[in-house]
């Protein structure tokens, strides 16, 4: 047994109301520079739908992930080391700027500038790639809530899968959304594509990051990543991905996409894992026993030959008792409601859903059943072929049955809470019928319904000592903010060559003085730029407005 | 033999190589983040996936051609039999098949670079310039061969420019060597050595890191956190205070 943490993320689909709070704040935080305008560390994509890139889940197309060869090992699906060399200089499997969206502004200046006219001037969209006019004809989440209708939906990789009687009548849509970052794999197919092994997985909690001073852009992991999460900067030449803010995870905060969730539907925690049994566990010969596999992997931090083992493996005490309180652990292994996103993969996800129950909910109520008797939702949970089948495509390889068994479950939770929340007696027949005790129906629903901040988020501080990093934050130099002397100067070999900034006190910098200045960032700016954040609302901030013409220069003028 | 030979083929050739050592030297110390390919794929794949394997594999034969003409001595091939017609012939034939694949490969990659937007819009000067001299070399020698072989009767330059080369390895420079070479071969050469010495200030460094430890390394690479206590790299005569209490696993 070889013990490692992995730092876990279980999304409840139940709660997102697809408003994409997370990825905006991820984009603010992480990618929101030159060359990764089309980047999106965190999107929320809209099922069914076509995903960001178009068609990602589509491996037939797009070769991602890891296949079983007939001798029962692994090798990347794209094909072996040898393989890979070979086709080096032109990757034959890579999403082109069209798979993923050209990245526009708008000639906002236009706006300010156009001579007088007979016509309202207009904000053309530019191309941020060549400057020139574009038209805007998709986006990261252009089919956002079924927009684009059955045409867009038709290629929906998973939909396909379904069946072929998928549903061409619009009304009887399901939907709901999937926020999607980095699954930070046990088994990451985009480290093992990497030649130059530039991505690694952190031994101390499993983060999957990419050194950017040893990757050269060959561009495998974009191709090896079956999430298509690891992006091309296409700016500075090197590939970018999600790093679970391990800036703020290494000071005990959560991400900043489940920070600022809405509605609170993120849980992260420690996994403890035996890392020898990875290896077989992804091999697995049926697709459908990935699930069980992965979960197999699993140590129970609270049997105390487990506990042993991690404190021989160097895992320090706090860590293992934040395991012991993990929400992750408790949805995945207690409650089994959690499933990871697309097992066959074989990449070992560590980034779980619920699916969500509110598909079925939604098509009993709008056929006048109630909606919350468990008998009606069970039933349906079976009935309902088209949505289980779907989340089985997404979740479980296909095989419907922990899907039903994770839907009736929260199905029953449902029916129980509500009749206790009716004030009638609550009925113990509900947990016994999908295997709960009527303790652990209510520590779920606690868990899933009213955790506070410090149940969802179980993150124990690493081990190293902050001194230093706190020092740092009052010695860097303070002109490194966007645009200032500091940051991403152009060296002599383009974009951004030269010592890079770290990332912490590049964004904290930046921040902090984009908050908290007075003046302009972009200095020479001035007469075209105000600091709305600033701006309290109470009087007219000095460029808020062109200047006003004052009667002198109205006489001069005529 | 003059002032000028001397200058040419003894004192350049060295202050090229030195530049090259120096510059990547000091490239990969100053610029680890600026080490890359930049490739440009994901603008533009079409024409990619044809010109750049055609460029980058008809390179390498060039280069595996140069090293084998230009190092290994004559006699070593003489000994194990083959002649100089042989020799000659082969290198004539595959030769050109691989300049001719490195030409054309270039010239698709440059009129990509020139005629797609997004491709044109991330070219710096200094690609320009690079291009230049990438292709000057290229076109030179090329040019070099078909002339001395259509023109002529080919020209043995294992007689003359490959002991010269491998004078200035040995230090001891025979510019005298080079001074009945015919005036393509020259070219040619003087403009690689301008290549060598542009090199480390290029993008053309990615090809010191052709990733052939992939082959032999494993899958999944596990790395532990760096030990430095914050996020800036330890500056000369600062003492680190000692991390208490450090996790004693394997590294």
């Amino acid at each position: 047994m070889r013990v490692m943490a992995q730092i876990a993320m279980v999304m409840n689909l139940d709660k997102c109301i697809g408003c994409h709070t997370c990825s905006v704040t991820c984009k603010q935080a992480w990618t929101n520079r030159s060359g990764v305008e089309y980047v999106w560390f965190n999107n929320v994509e809209s099922r069914p739908g076509q995903g960001y890139p178009r068609t990602y889940q589509d491996q037939e197309k797009w070769q991602g992930g890891w296949v079983r060869t007939a001798t029962g090992r692994l090798k990347p699906r794209a094909g072996g080391r040898v393989k890979k060399l070979f086709s080096i200089f032109a990757n034959p499997k890579m999403p082109s700027m069209q798979d993923y969206y050209e990245p526009w502004t708008y000639d906002y200046e236009h706006l300010l500038t156009a001579p007088a006219g007979d016509d309202f001037p207009v904000a053309r969209p530019k191309s941020l790639l060549t400057g020139q006019d574009t038209k805007v004809t998709w986006s990261a989440n252009w089919d956002d809530s079924l927009g684009g209708g059955n045409e867009v939906l038709a290629a929906d990789p998973i939909l396909q899968k379904v069946s072929d009687q998928v549903r061409q009548d619009y009304e009887k849509a399901f939907l709901f959304f999937l926020p999607r970052i980095c699954e930070h794999c046990l088994n990451p197919s985009c480290a093992a594509s990497c030649p130059s092994g530039a991505i690694y997985k952190r031994a101390e909690d499993g983060i999957v990051l990419v050194d950017q001073d040893r990757c050269r852009g060959w561009r495998m992991c974009v191709t090896g990543c079956p999430y298509k999460k690891i992006y091309f900067n296409h700016r500075t030449g090197k590939a970018e991905k999600c790093t679970f803010c391990f800036p703020r995870i290494e000071i005990g905060q959560p991400t900043i996409c489940s920070e600022t969730c809405v509605g609170r539907l993120r849980y992260i925690g420690l996994m403890l894992y035996d890392a020898d049994k990875v290896a077989k566990a992804a091999a697995v010969k049926n697709e459908h026993d990935l699930y069980d596999a992965q979960r197999s992997v699993f140590l129970d931090p609270s049997d105390p030959a487990v506990a042993a083992a991690a404190e021989r493996a160097g895992i320090p005490a706090d860590w293992i008792d934040a395991a012991k309180r993990s929400p992750v652990w408790d949805l995945i292994m207690r409650y089994e409601v959690a499933l990871p996103l697309h097992p066959e993969y074989r990449t070992m996800p560590m980034v779980w859903y619920i699916p969500p129950l509110s598909p079925v909910v939604d098509v009993l109520r709008d056929t006048g059943h109630d909606g919350e008797d468990p008998h009606n939702l069970f039933g349906a949970v079976d009935a309902l072929r088209i949505p289980i089948d779907y989340l089985a495509g997404l979740f479980t390889a296909g095989d419907p049955e922990p899907v039903r068994a994770t839907l009736n479950r929260l199905a029953a939770m449902r029916s129980y809470q509500r009749r206790i929340n009716l004030g009638e007696k609550p009925d113990d027949s509900i947990p016994a019928a999908v295997g709960m005790t009527p303790e652990e129906m209510n520590d779920m629903y606690r868990l899933l319904a009213i955790a506070k901040y410090e149940r969802r988020y179980v993150i124990p501080a690493a081990h190293a000592e902050d001194a230093h990093r706190l020092e740092q934050l009052g010695t860097e130099c303070s002109l490194e903010y966007e645009g200032g002397p500091g940051m991403y100067q152009t060296g002599p070999f383009g974009e951004a060559s030269g010592t890079p900034v770290p990332v912490q006190v590049e964004t904290f910098h930046m921040l902090r003085s984009r908050q908290t200045s007075d003046g302009f960032t972009d200095a020479g700016d001035e007469p075209r730029r105000v600091n709305l954040l600033n701006w309290d609302g109470n009087g007219r901030p000095e460029g808020l407005f062109p200047p006003r013409r004052t009667d002198s220069d109205q006489e001069n003028k005529s | 033999m003059n002032t000028t030979d001397i200058l040419l083929w003894v004192v350049y050739p060295y202050l090229s190589i030195a530049v090259l050592i120096g510059g990547t030297i000091w490239r990969y110390r100053y610029d680890k983040f600026g080490w890359t390919t930049r490739s440009s794929q994901l603008y533009e794949t079409t024409l990619l996936r044809w010109a750049s394997p055609m460029f980058h594999f008809g390179v390498l034969f060039v280069l595996i051609g140069h090293i084998g003409g230009l190092l290994v001595p004559k006699s070593w091939t003489e000994a194990v039999g083959i002649t100089e017609h042989a020799y000659h012939l082969m290198a004539v034939f595959v030769g050109t098949v691989a300049g001719l694949c490195t030409l054309i490969g270039m010239a698709l990659l440059i009129a990509r670079r020139r005629l797609t937007g997004p491709v044109f819009a991330a070219t710096t000067k200094n690609d320009k310039a690079m291009y230049v001299v990438l292709a000057g070399v290229i076109v030179l020698g090329l040019w070099a061969t078909v002339k001395a072989n259509i023109a002529g009767g080919g020209y043995d330059y294992r007689e003359t420019v490959s002991p010269w080369l491998r004078s200035l390895f040995y230090f001891q420079p025979d510019a005298q060597l080079m001074t009945a070479v015919p005036n393509s071969f020259k070219i040619h050469v003087i403009a690689a050595f301008a290549l060598f010495a542009f090199w480390p200030f290029t993008r053309l460094v990615h090809a010191f890191s052709a990733p052939i430890g992939y082959l032999t390394r494993p899958y999944i690479v596990y790395r532990y956190r760096d030990p430095r206590p914050g996020l800036r790299p330890t500056r000369p005569g600062w003492d680190r205070p000692a991390a208490p209490g450090r996790r004693s696993n394997g590294r």
